[in-house]
């Protein structure tokens, strides 16, 4: 990406494969930080206009929007089963979903796990922020235990509401899935470890390993009521005890594509 | 000599949700009161001498807001070697 003009270096400018449009994420929302990732990801590999994404229902439901690339909208929860179809379709094209907690570990479940149980090549991005942030807040399945919602005022009781789930883990343990990991986005270090997460798990599907997974910890400033960066402090205080931020399955034929 | 290098704040994007101050190695950034964006937000900028270009504010950034340029002298993108 850097490139010389006029006697001063670009080291960073806004992606190509991000589209004009201002999101409509609230200020802080790391949201934008994971679109700025994929976006980057693309536009390395340089297959901006050989990728198709499916966007979820969530706050990132306008994800067509924000991309510059093509994209489709699948109903609430079934992007891995629409991702699914057209990559059968369109083998060559690369196909990934975005999704978030509310849309993958609730509605979604059904989708997801068979998707990854048959091992379909496509990849996943999933960010899990443990809260439903466009409907207003209320528990997600992957709030934490004692966090508080308008759905749980007095905090998540878990001898009611059960124990948040954890995706990643889940997932790694199906047979037919090569790449599943957990990322964060709490800090400059942990975001750029993110962003090679992602390039890794589109390298996967470029290659024909099969399912791909990264599960992202997010921040939702508005709903959990602190401040944008006190939400990264609640990130990395609060959620990575819970969601541990680890590599739980790599197909060992990875490390050959890299590079 | 550290290197210099400065920023451009597009203020289309620019939420003013101050992640990038704390995350500024050299404390360079502020909010600017001044400004009030089309959005109505304070966006940020650059209070004085003293960017190096390291662009961690970029990679903060949700907005996607920052542009980092750093002068060509003191970051060369080819190895273009000077004759001794």
């Amino acid at each position: 990406m850097v490139s010389e003009t006029n006697n001063a270096t670009l080291v960073y400018e806004r992606p190509e494969s991000l589209t004009e449009m201002p999101t409509f994420y609230c200020p802080g929302c790391t949201h934008g930080t994971a679109h700025r990732l994929v976006a980057e990801v693309l536009d390395e590999m340089g297959i901006r206009e050989t990728t198709i994404g499916v966007a979820p229902v969530g706050c990132s439901v306008f994800a067509y929007n924000y991309f510059n690339h093509d994209y489709v909208e699948a109903a609430h929860g079934r992007a891995p089963a629409m991702a699914t179809g057209i990559k059968r379709v369109l083998p060559k094209k690369m196909v990934y979903t975005y999704q978030g907690d509310g849309d993958l570990a609730s509605i979604g479940m059904g989708e997801i796990m068979h998707a990854a149980a048959r091992g379909e090549n496509i990849t996943v991005i999933y960010l899990n922020n443990a809260i439903y942030g466009m409907t207003g807040g209320q528990m997600s399945p992957t709030t934490l235990p004692n966090m508080k919602t308008t759905s749980t005022p007095l905090g998540r009781d878990v001898e009611v509401a059960g124990y948040p789930i954890r995706m990643a883990e889940i997932i790694s343990n199906l047979d037919a899935v090569s790449y599943v990991v957990r990322r964060s986005l709490h800090n400059p270090a942990n975001i750029r470890k993110t962003k090679k997460a992602v390039k890794t798990a589109f390298q996967t599907q470029a290659s024909g390993m099969g399912f791909s997974m990264v599960e992202i910890l997010s921040s939702c400033p508005t709903n959990w009521k602190l401040s944008p960066s006190k939400s990264l402090e609640f990130i990395e205080e609060q959620m990575i005890p819970v969601y541990p931020i680890a590599d739980f399955k790599v197909n060992p034929e990875i490390k050959n594509i890299k590079g | 000599m550290p290197a210099k290098g400065w920023i451009e704040v597009n203020e289309k994007y620019c939420k003013g949700c101050e992640l990038c101050i704390p995350a500024c190695p050299q404390d360079v950034l502020a909010i600017d009161q001044q400004t009030i964006t089309s959005k109505g937000y304070h966006p940020v900028n650059l209070t004085g001498p003293g960017c190096t270009g390291c662009a961690i504010c970029a990679v903060v950034c949700p907005d996607a807001a920052l542009t980092v340029y750093r002068e060509a002298k003191v970051k060369k993108t080819q190895s273009v070697a000077s004759p001794a």
